[in-house]
């Protein structure tokens, strides 16, 4: 009698989880179906975002995201509720999760565009698979120059590289900030260590001493190297890697007493640094970004945002809004399979709120439209723009 | 490897490596005892260390100190760190006597085998880890600045600031009362004869379920204790917080022989030296690979730890 019960028991928490699990996928991808809403337009598609969401560094996704659906939100707001649908997938900037949910997205017919994925590394693990299922895909963050070298002909980037980014701040380190000595690290992610080693070649003899930290999110004690810039009488130290690695270091370096300036780049520029460093350590850190002050974004983006998401726009949101206005206007204009719409990007010139876009042949941003900005946290943990940096390379 | 880095260093490193080694051996006292006591892993004497540095930061949150609050006057600093430190070792001790209570006593009633103890062990741990996870949005919580890191003194090059002095006196005092409450009172007789045979000790008097949940109080006190130092010397806290300190604790805790309270001690500051001066040699990517190499290799030469005995035998 036990025995039977047990596997009664046993029999139905299987089946509430098989249809559990089947109902959350359909939920996550197939938001009130077939939309056919919209008003005679092209409407009942979708456009994909993939990116991090959750995890030690998903302020960065979670910007791009907003930025994202207010475009999707203002474009239904003219053509009707539901016409093109939201469908966000979340990475949590894993290079090991990115893969699943890449395949994920794909195997819904209606995307046909997709904006992501922000990081470096997990754009390079979902690259190949967003292009084998011929989808066109916008990063509106990620910079790693090798991305464009593999040959993904629905690979697109809204942005510099760290091509550009880390001669940039090494050029900013130089000029401006005139130390003797640097000190260099990274968090050996794909992104991280390419922006360090960019920094780094430029500077060249002026880096004193290297080292590096574990992923974002998975060491808290760093007295081992705070010990090393110490010693090293470096005054400079340039970290690349995200904010939460960057902010704890930035902590224990004030308190065990270090008066120099720590420099980061995109993947810093987020209030979460001060928030892992406290605003008063924070104040004085320099960030790079190959994006220009949401501020100077234009039209009535910066007020928009801020109305929808009760938050001001933070990195790369203006981008993302960009990026899926571009997708939203190859809609309109009647792309709305994933061949025509790659087509579309090949040879549109599009002048959004942060930039102008215009993509080469291997996906990357027309050089005229390259920018590469620094700027610095106040003492209330904010990032304020200092100065373009002029791109020599 | 940058031998130099090392022997330029080595006083700091030695230094923070103390501080840090002091707070593994209040953290790995918590796997001693039980271990000592009940022969099982207690993989949630992490969570309990994790919840006692958020109960400290809810405390002082009480009083509207957070991360970018200044430092109070030192008369408060010191009612502050005594009220933080009481509160984050009585909400540890609370948390392992629950979890002693809830995942490991109906098992030991019902006489179920080892593995069971060790599945629901991280099982307890998984739930606790996650359920602060999900309440605090895995987002990290930054400590009041409540201790401004000034230099003590200083030998040569080394900079021993007062935090690192007040981490290691803190540490010698808890280490010597606990000796002495092991040795000395009658409650630690107890906890010893419950650690050398329990059933025997069952029959002389002494009550198995009170002696194991003392020791579980008494873990879950340590750890709370080393979580606040945790959070001076780190300065924030997550939900896994507890995870990676853990690892290295447990490890000290063999390092200086499981179930040895003075081979806890020992093995902690080994584990806290050798972590620095590793990360020194090595890169601080090594860190954890210096960490298990020094334990292995003491294991292939003295397999039962550096101190080798257990609680029960002749010396604690």
């Amino acid at each position: 009698m036990r025995q039977g019960l047990v596997r009664a028991l046993g029999g139905a928490a299987i089946l509430a989880l098989v249809v559990g699990a089947a109902g959350c996928n359909s939920g996550s991808d197939n938001d009130g179906g077939g939309g056919s809403s919209g008003g005679g337009k092209n409407c009942g598609y979708k456009i994909a975002f993939m990116g991090a969401l959750t995890g030690s560094a998903a302020n960065l996704g979670i910007n791009i995201e907003q930025g994202y659906e207010l475009a999707i939100k203002q474009y239904n707001e003219k053509n009707g509720a539901d016409c093109i649908q939201v469908a966000k997938f979340d990475t949590q900037g894993d290079p090991a999760v990115a893969p699943g949910v890449a395949r994920q997205a794909v195997s819904d017919p209606k995307v046909i565009g997709v904006v992501g994925l922000p990081f470096s590394g997990e754009s390079e693990a979902a690259g190949p698979i967003l292009n084998d299922a011929k989808i066109p895909n916008i990063s509106p963050a990620a910079t790693n120059p090798t991305l464009s070298t593999h040959g993904w002909t629905y690979f697109h980037r809204a942005v510099a590289t760290d091509k550009n980014q880390g001669p940039a701040a090494a050029a900013y380190i130089q000029d401006v900030l005139k130390p003797q000595k640097v000190f260099v690290a990274d968090d050996q992610s794909a992104y991280g260590s390419g922006l360090a080693e960019a920094v780094k070649a430029k500077l060249g003899p002026m880096v004193v001493a290297t080292d590096k930290t574990s992923a974002d999110g998975k060491q808290t004690d760093f007295s081992a190297i705070v010990q090393k810039i110490i010693s090293s009488g470096a005054t400079v130290f340039f970290y690349g890697g995200y904010y939460t690695n960057a902010g704890l270091i930035r902590k224990q370096l004030t308190a065990a007493g270090w008066k120099g300036t720590m420099v980061g780049g995109d993947g810093v520029k987020d209030p979460g640094f001060a928030k892992a460093a406290g605003n008063a350590a924070a104040a004085g850190t320099v960030v790079t970004c190959p994006c220009a002050p949401a501020s100077e974004a234009g039209g009535t983006f910066v007020a928009d945002y801020k109305q929808t998401w009760n938050q001001d726009a933070g990195t790369y949101s203006d981008v993302a809004y960009d990026a899926t206005n571009i997708f939203l206007k190859g809609i309109d204009e009647g792309n709305t399979t994933p061949e025509k719409m790659n087509e579309f990007l090949k040879t549109v010139e599009y002048t959004g709120v942060a930039n102008t876009y215009k993509f080469t042949d291997t996906g990357e941003l027309d050089p005229q439209y390259l920018k590469v900005w620094a700027f610095k946290f106040d003492a209330s943990g904010v990032d304020q723009p200092v100065q373009q940096i002029k791109l020599t390379s | 490897m940058h031998f130099d880095d090392l022997a330029h260093n080595w006083g700091p490193l030695t230094a923070s490596g103390l501080a840090q080694g002091a707070i593994y051996a209040l953290f790995a006292l918590g796997y001693t005892l039980v271990y000592g006591v009940l022969r099982l892993i207690n993989f949630a004497h992490s969570e309990v260390f994790m919840v006692g540095s958020y109960a400290a930061l809810i405390t002082w949150g009480f009083f509207g100190l957070d991360e970018n609050s200044a430092t109070p006057p030192t008369t408060e600093v010191i009612g502050y760190v005594v009220l933080g430190v009481l509160v984050a070792a009585a909400i540890s001790g609370i948390t392992a006597l629950v979890v002693e209570l809830v995942a490991y006593r109906p098992l030991r009633r019902h006489n179920a085998p080892p593995l069971a103890f060790l599945i629901t062990a991280i099982g307890a741990s998984l739930v606790i880890s996650e359920a602060v996870g999900v309440a605090t949005h895995r987002n990290q919580r930054g400590v009041p600045p409540l201790i401004q890191p000034a230099d003590a003194f200083t030998i040569g090059n080394t900079h021993v600031t007062n935090l690192e002095i007040l981490i290691i006196l803190l540490t010698l005092v808890m280490m010597v009362g606990l000796d002495r409450f092991i040795n000395r009172t009658r409650l630690g007789r107890g906890i010893r004869a419950v650690a050398q045979s329990p059933d025997t000790a069952a029959l002389m008097g002494v009550n198995k379920d009170r002696v194991i949940s003392l020791v579980f109080l008494i873990g879950g006190l340590m750890a709370g204790i080393a979580a606040v130092m945790y959070l001076f010397k780190i300065g924030t806290t997550r939900y896994d917080a507890g995870f990676s300190l853990g690892i290295a604790a447990f490890t000290a805790a063999v390092l200086g022989g499981i179930g040895n309270l003075r081979g806890a001690v020992v093995g902690g500051i080994i584990i806290g030296l050798f972590e620095n001066y590793g990360s020194a040699l090595f890169g601080s990517n090594y860190r954890n690979v210096v960490t298990f190499v020094v334990l292995i290799v003491i294991l292939m030469f003295r397999p039962s730890g550096i101190l080798g005995e257990a609680l029960g035998r002749a010396r604690a």
